[in-house]
């Protein structure tokens, strides 16, 4: 009995095994018909999509930058250039823990606080996006020891670069400039100009200088490539490529050499020389001292750095060249001696000079510099002796008007449109310029110190540099420039001949009058006696000192007594060889005193070097003059 | 003296050739899409190979086994399984978050794997054990030796893998004639208990739940796999890209390409047709295991077989929806075509068992 009852469960079993066995046969089949619909939904209906979406992942548009365009100086001299190297970069936004990660590459390779101080500082300014780096121009040793690491570094990557590189440091700082890493008023700017794409994966751009005022020119077009990437981004092969144009090599008017020798010849002076060939314009030295060195600024200068740059009571980074602005001095009184003849003054009108002058009905003294005066001076001597009391007399004949109108024409208070960015105009005072700045009227008082180049004077090297140039080439004016030719690879441009821009059409007697004056100044009995001693070609010159401080009435300027930051600054302006200029030079020596001592030497080492091609012997102490003891 | 022949008769006997042949056929693509996915690197195809000689050696050993033995080894190796399982808990190692290996000195040991063998086994004896007698009791009692080994493997956590073992012991008790309305009643249970067991679940775990239904909410993260899963199945088109010529695969957007969405990679190459076809030998070697299934002997092995095919498709399904972005991201292999040596070797063991089950049923019966 118990046996049929199990053989019957035993068949209901299987029949029932069976049900469900077929039930599981429906499910599984339900199972892959899902799988089916959904490849068919995935690979046939939205194939298209993801299609797109494929080719989309794996190709990617990258920018190849162009080589930035070289800087030659006129001999073909090399003053910006691009060398390759390795650098290690972080992609902040790939790595967790930033200092984890900095810590243990500081293993493998040498990061010193400051470039971690400075990778802070561009993490904080940059867009999050970027890679940045941690340090630069790796050795073969430190490559070689990270990338055999590299896996553990997962958003850390070794790139090759070309970097910027400026040989002459900082005896070309203020001319050439820099580059840096393009930050969010670059941006700004690049978005208005219309030309922020060609700046894909450009991290640089000129920042000042040269480098600045010439950008269009030096970054090239930037290329581009359609690659295939990988989803870790790295570039697998290309498949279309539209080459980069590289930038356009600039040949300056600069002379390197005699720029170095004129760096040098300050010594420990800070100051400013611009040296111009008069006949036509070319910029031939442009110093600012101090300088600074433009090779710390490419990757984003260091706080320490930094701070010791602009903290300095020698204000490095300001281009005293361009944007110095100083009373000119004495080395006005050729270009007042000019006004005047121009004026019908007659060059053998002859003052007695007692050292002093007053106005009529004014009981006020405006001294000479020299006590007791220089006596009988006529037009050719005040300007070898440099007599303060001739000029009083002859701004207050002339009056600020017509001095206004015949000085500017040297370009005194205008920019000279030199190719550099942040010129400043300096300042040639006038009536109408007093009652507009000061709401004031103009006193005869006033135009008394504006003839010998104090009040309200002012004056860049750059400036006067330029109306030396002009004087030296009789009247005809021509624009300072830098650059001579830019060379294209679709050809050179021409190189630039400059037209005059202005001929002040001066009577050739007056020309020679002042020439021969300031031929004068540099022999024995003229201000700078130091300039010429020895020379085998003429040199004509004119000193100058700007006061810092003011005097009162009465009060005695003694170097000795004053702090180092508050003496006259030494001004000299010349040109040669005097007969037939081809350099014309201001020197301004800040805090220099006298131009005859400290300024004169400094033109002579340049002329010597630009004429001669060597420099000067050392002079011996007795060659030293009572007349260049003074003004 | 047996002869020659005698011998290779001898040695092939308890194999089933259309068995052998449906899953040899699965192991060639493996090596194929291997050799694709692992971008041309033969020591990875030559891994895989030598991971199937050795799952195939225990194929064999386990089908030449008489069927007492297997009955006879089941309630051991469920116990040596969940002390392996109970040491995870409290000494393994810990590896992306997750406790599943076990030190043994020599190397790391996932016990998981081994429930997945285990389990059926030790439901298919009990049931047997108690096949005269069958009340609620024993279907209780089976669904606790189920639900152990799963609560143990789901707190490691490794979803994917105890999911796929419920499953195997659920299959048991369907088979097993589980009612009908208990069945509904665990259902309704399971619905009522999700919000609890929602906040069972690790985060990340839900993250994948709900990347799911958004994958592109979270493109680079969670969501990657899936989107780049996707983008893979659905480029391939009708014909594919052609072997080797996979983009997702080569410029390395797939994660995972040699193990959990090695799918990914043959759909991208083959396309459509391909996929159709994959379907097909997945279906082949179902419906032997059916086959199987149903001729099996008695209530032991016809449960066991039928929870070891069940289970191989559920793999197979769940494993190709989560790739094609219909299932989470649990992290199951490929059945018989990912690369890798313990899911292999289980499989394997499976399919030998399959094939014990149906070679040994005269030997049975006498």
């Amino acid at each position: 009995m118990k046996r049929i009852i199990e053989l019957k469960n035993h068949q209901r079993e299987i029949y029932y095994f069976r049900f469900r066995l077929m039930l599981s046969l429906g499910f599984v089949f339900l199972m892959m018909l899902t799988l089916l619909l959904r490849f068919a939904y995935l690979q046939l209906m939205k194939h298209d999509y993801f299609q797109t979406m494929a080719e989309s992942n794996r190709i990617a548009v990258v920018p190849i930058v162009p080589n930035r365009g070289l800087i030659l100086d006129r001999n073909g001299i090399v003053l910006a250039r691009n060398y390759s190297g390795y650098t290690l970069e972080i992609a902040s936004r790939k790595v967790p823990n930033l200092e984890a990660t900095i810590k243990e590459l500081s293993k493998l390779v040498d990061i010193q606080p400051k470039d971690r101080k400075r990778f802070k500082k561009l993490l904080a300014e940059s867009r999050n996006f970027d890679t940045l780096p941690i340090r630069n121009r790796l050795n073969d040793e430190e490559v070689a020891r990270f990338a055999a690491q590299s896996y553990r570094f997962p958003g850390v990557e070794l790139k090759a670069r070309l970097f910027r590189e400026y040989p002459f440091g900082e005896a070309t700082s203020h001319l050439i400039g820099y580059i840096g890493r393009i930050n969010q008023k670059d941006i700004h700017r690049l978005e208005k100009d219309d030309t922020v794409s060609n700046y894909r994966g450009s991290d640089y751009i000129g920042k000042i200088g040269l480098e600045q005022r010439y950008e269009k020119e030096l970054h090239g077009s930037t290329g581009f490539e359609q690659v295939e990437v990988d989803a870790g981004g790295r570039a697998i092969r290309a498949l279309t490529r539209s080459a980069p144009k590289s930038g356009n090599t600039l040949s300056l008017t600069l002379d390197a050499k005699l720029q170095e020798v004129a760096a040098k010849a300050f010594g420990k002076f800070r100051g400013a020389l611009v040296a111009i060939d008069p006949n036509n314009g070319e910029i031939l030295a442009f110093i600012s001292r101090p300088g600074y060195d433009p090779n710390l600024f490419i990757d984003g200068i260091d706080s320490e750095n930094w701070e010791a740059l602009n903290t300095s009571l020698d204000v490095p980074l300001n281009n005293r060249a361009l944007r110095g602005q100083y009373p000119m001095g004495s080395t006005l009184k050729p270009f007042m001696a000019l006004a005047g003849l121009y004026y019908k003054r007659s060059p053998s009108y002859t003052i007695n000079d007692p050292g002093y002058y007053t106005l009529p009905g004014n009981r006020h003294r405006y001294r000479d510099w020299k006590e007791g005066g220089h006596g009988k001076v006529d037009m050719f001597k005040s300007i070898v002796v440099s007599c303060d009391t001739y000029y009083y007399g002859l701004a207050t004949e002339l009056g600020i008007d017509r001095i206004h109108s015949y000085l500017s024409k040297f370009g005194f208070g205008k920019k000279t449109g030199v190719d550099m960015n942040g010129e400043v105009s300096g300042l040639l005072p006038s009536a109408e310029w007093k009652m507009k700045r000061h709401h004031q009227i103009w006193y005869p008082g006033d135009t008394v110190s504006v003839g010998i180049g104090q009040g309200y004077n002012l004056v860049t090297p750059l400036q006067l540099a330029s109306a030396t140039a002009t004087l030296a080439n009789n009247g005809v004016a021509y624009r300072p420039h830098f650059v001579k030719q830019i060379q294209r690879a679709s050809g050179n441009t021409p190189e630039v001949k400059p037209e005059p821009t202005l001929d002040l059409h001066i009577e050739p007697q007056n020309i020679a009058l002042v020439k021969r004056a300031m031929e004068a100044v540099t022999k024995p009995g003229g201000t700078a006696v130091r300039a010429s001693a020895g020379a085998p070609y003429r040199i004509a010159g004119k000193t100058g000192t700007a006061q810092v401080i003011g005097m009162k009435q009465g009060e005695k300027y003694d170097a000795d007594k004053i702090s180092e930051y508050n003496r006259d600054h030494a001004w000299f302006i010349a040109f040669a060889p005097a007969e037939k200029p081809s350099i014309a030079l201001a020197v301004l020596v800040e805090n220099g005193g006298h131009g005859g001592a400290t300024a004169a030497p400094i033109a002579r080492k340049v002329f010597d070097y630009y004429l001669l091609g060597k420099l000067p012997k050392p002079l011996p102490a007795t060659a030293v003059k009572e007349g260049e003891q003074s003004d | 003296m047996m002869n020659r022949k005698e011998l290779q008769q001898r040695f092939v006997a308890h194999l089933d050739p259309v068995l052998l042949l449906a899953i040899s056929l699965l192991m060639l693509v493996s090596l194929v899409v291997l050799y694709s996915a692992s971008g041309g690197n033969w020591m990875r195809v030559f891994g895989q190979f030598t991971n199937i000689v050795v799952a195939c050696a225990a194929m064999w050993l386990v089908a030449n086994m008489p069927l007492h033995y297997l009955l006879r080894s089941a309630v051991p190796i469920y116990i040596f399984g969940m002390i392996l399982l109970i040491c995870v808990a409290l000494f393994g190692d810990i590896s992306h978050g997750a406790r599943r290996w076990l030190d043994i000195g020599v190397g790391t040991i996932q016990p998981s794997e081994l429930m997945k063998v285990a389990v059926p086994l030790m439901m298919a004896w009990y049931f047997e054990k108690h096949e005269a007698t069958l009340t609620l009791k024993n279907y209780f009692v089976a669904a606790l030796l189920l639900l152990m080994p799963v609560a143990l493997i789901a707190r490691q956590p490794d979803l994917g893998t105890s999911i796929l073992i419920g499953a195997s012991g659920f299959y048991v008790l369907f088979l097993a004639g589980l009612s009908w309305r208990i069945m509904l009643g665990m259902v309704l249970m399971a619905v009522a208990s999700a919000p609890f067991l929602w906040s069972m679940l690790h985060n990340y775990q839900r993250h994948r739940i709900l990347m799911l239904l958004d994958p592109s909410q979270d493109a680079l993260g969670q969501g990657y796999h899936t989107i780049q899963g996707m983008i893979a199945v659905g480029s391939g088109g009708l014909m594919g890209k052609g072997y080797l010529h996979g983009t997702q695969t080569h410029l390395e957007f797939l994660p995972e390409r040699t193990t959990d969405f090695i799918f990914a990679v043959y759909s991208e190459e083959f396309g459509f047709i391909g996929n159709a076809i994959l379907l097909a030998m997945y279906i082949f070697v179902i419906g032997r295991g059916f086959m199987i299934t149903a001729n099996a002997s008695t209530y032991f092995t016809r449960l066991l077989a039928g929870s070891i095919t069940l289970t191989f498709s559920t793999y197979a399904f769940v494993n190709i929806g989560m790739v094609s972005g219909i299932l989470p991201v649990v992290g199951v292999p490929l059945p018989l075509v990912s690369y890798g040596g313990t899911s292999m070797l289980t499989l394997l063991l499976g399919f030998g068992m399959l094939m014990s089950i149906h070679t040994h049923k005269q030997l049975v019966k006498t």
